[in-house]
């Protein structure tokens, strides 16, 4: 990988200027494809709940804000999670394969990813095993989540490299392949537990690597970068990221997610003043 | 070697928390002084930067608004400390922007730097002058205690550059608000200036955020920002404080109008607790005391 040049295209796709109905739609677009997120080790019962509402109904001043993709929480949460999102088009995701770390044996990994899809979960988030990866074994990070494609079911699979304690971007080329060919249906950057999660240079090159995977096999793989994407700003420059690297085709929540929580709130605020003409601020959206 | 010096032009910059940006347009206007000669470019900042500012002030507003009442005071007389060793600055560019001789603007400069340590004094004492203990019929200690409004924008006084400045900025920050302030549109390089003494005065970054421009561009989407809680008419003609108090109603922001239609003040006289008390909420609280109430019934 060419990293300066890698860095200077996503620098430079960063600096379209995107603005009011294009920043209209972009900002609907990005709301939908939002996988809201909580996993604390501190999440209650009552806060996924709040969290599925919010999912449904993003901004309750205004319906015809679009729903997000779906929420994203831990194996034990999926049942009430989907509870809070009955009769509604909005997804239930689940991390599992003992997430975020994904130190454990294959077995307690596989019985973590039935455990949620048993309770119900639409998606799988799982992490693949960075020491295997780092330390050369990539055989055993391919089986893996063979294995857990396997286990998931019906449920679509998106596969976590954690980008930020993969060290190259050789290594992130590398692990988008080795996850494609093992039947993922989403790579996803990060879990947002480290210092560098989601940056506009790692998802350009995952977006560069499910476009030539579909031009060489005609499977489309969807992308998600998640952890760091904060502001209504970031999130649409990724999706012009998204539209001229992978193409048209990727701008849909089938294929394309945020995982955020905070974002949300920006886009909704964002949304405000596109509609009021004034500036909003966190009053007029809820407190997570 | 010839004794020429090189000349070095000062660049003005905005203050928005705690740095010095550019505006975000890249856009600059020529600052006169009151004869027509060219002193400086000063940025022109548009509502992006005004944006920014608010951003800024609502991030300071938590660790202002809770810092002890002492510190906020330490921190203010710094201010004046440093104020008072940039006076020579401070005096030519208010006899440039005010056309004063140097005595006169030294004068003014001294009259602001002395407000400063007045507003710095208050701050350890408002709570006792508008708060305290109400007497009421029950067995509850009710208490009033002043809590600041939150992000107020200010419109600078147009004609005194820097003593009006002052006397606008200094109760609203003393009292605990974070603050927006939109200088004078035709002499805003003393407020620029004031910028740079902020930042090295242990204020911290954030707490007061300035922006030169014109006025009702900045102003006016300040007025309808939903996230700003109060609004200092001072700078404002009657036309434009007409049109600023529509926006600013949409969410009840307080408001405090120029005093009839006085856009040139007089900011020498004693300015009184007016201004310091203005952007105040108050905040009442029962307490039981758990003893036996006037009527003897038991709690």
């Amino acid at each position: 990988m060419d990293a300066v040049g890698l860095e200077a295209r996503a620098a430079a796709l960063g600096t379209r200027s995107i603005k009011t109905s294009a920043k209209a739609y972009a900002i609907d677009l990005a709301i939908s494809m939002i996988d809201l997120t909580t996993l604390e080790g501190a999440d209650t019962a009552g806060k996924v709940r709040a969290l599925g509402a919010k999912a449904v109904h993003p901004d309750p001043t205004d319906r015809t804000t679009p729903r997000t993709a779906a929420v994203c929480v831990y194996p034990d949460m999926v049942a009430t999670a989907k509870q809070a999102v009955a009769g509604t088009d909005v997804k239930v995701a689940s991390v599992a394969t003992a997430f975020p770390a994904g130190r454990a044996a294959l077995d307690v990994k596989l019985a973590d990813v039935r455990d949620a899809v048993a309770a119900g979960a639409d998606e799988i988030d799982m992490v693949i095993d960075r020491g295997a990866f780092l330390s050369g074994d990539f055989m055993k990070v391919y089986e893996e989540i063979v294995a857990v494609k396997e286990a998931s079911g019906q449920a679509r699979l998106k596969v976590i490299f954690e980008t930020g304690e993969l060290s190259t971007y050789d290594n992130i080329r590398r692990a988008s392949w080795i996850g494609m060919l093992a039947g993922a249906d989403f790579i996803k950057t990060s879990t947002g537990k480290v210092g560098v999660n989601a940056t506009p240079a790692n998802t350009l090159l995952m977006l560069e690597a499910v476009r030539d995977f579909r031009a060489q096999t005609g499977v489309q793989v969807g992308v998600k970068p998640a952890g760091g994407i904060r502001t209504s700003k970031d999130a649409i420059k990724f999706l012009v990221l998204v539209n001229e690297t992978a193409g048209a085709d990727w701008l849909d929540n089938h294929w394309f997610r945020f995982g955020a929580s905070s974002l949300l709130n920006d886009l909704l605020m964002q949304r405000q003043k596109l509609a009021t003409g004034r500036y909003s601020g966190p009053d007029y959206v809820t407190v997570d | 070697m010839s004794d020429a010096r090189l000349s070095v032009f000062k660049t003005y910059k905005l203050y928005v928390g705690g740095k010095f940006p550019r505006s975000e347009s890249g856009r600059v206007y020529e600052v006169t002084d009151s004869k027509g000669n060219w002193l400086a470019n000063a940025p022109q900042s548009s509502r992006k930067d005004a944006r920014d500012a608010v951003v800024a002030a609502r991030k300071a507003f938590g660790g202002w608004s809770s810092a002890t009442a002492y510190l906020r005071g330490q921190i203010l007389y710094r201010v004046a400390e440093m104020l008072e060793g940039r006076r020579e600055q401070f005096v030519r560019e208010v006899a440039d922007a005010e056309g004063l001789s140097k005595s006169k603007a030294a004068a003014v400069v001294d009259a602001t730097i002395d407000r400063w340590v007045w507003y710095a004094g208050w701050t350890d004492k408002v709570a006792q002058v508008v708060g305290g203990a109400n007497p009421v019929a029950g067995p509850f200690f009710n208490l009033s205690t002043p809590e600041p409004t939150g992000v107020v924008t200010v419109v600078a006084p147009q004609e005194s550059s820097f003593l009006g400045l002052v006397s606008v900025v200094a109760p609203a920050i003393a009292a605990g608000n974070t603050v927006v302030v939109i200088a004078s549109e035709k002499s805003p390089l003393p407020a620029l200036s004031l910028g740079e003494v902020l930042a090295t005065s242990d204020l911290p970054g954030g707490v007061v955020n300035v922006l030169s421009g014109n006025t009702r561009e900045l102003a006016l989407p300040l007025a309808a920002h939903q996230d700003v809680n109060g609004l200092d008419l001072a700078g404002a003609d009657a036309d434009l404080a007409k049109d600023l108090e529509i926006a600013a109603a949409d969410n009840l922001k307080r408001v405090l109008r120029p005093q009839a239609v006085e856009t040139d003040a007089d900011f020498t006289a004693a300015p009184g607790t007016h201004r310091l008390t203005h952007f105040l909420e108050t905040k009442t609280v029962w307490h039981p005391t758990g003893s036996l109430g006037a009527s003897g019934s038991a709690y």
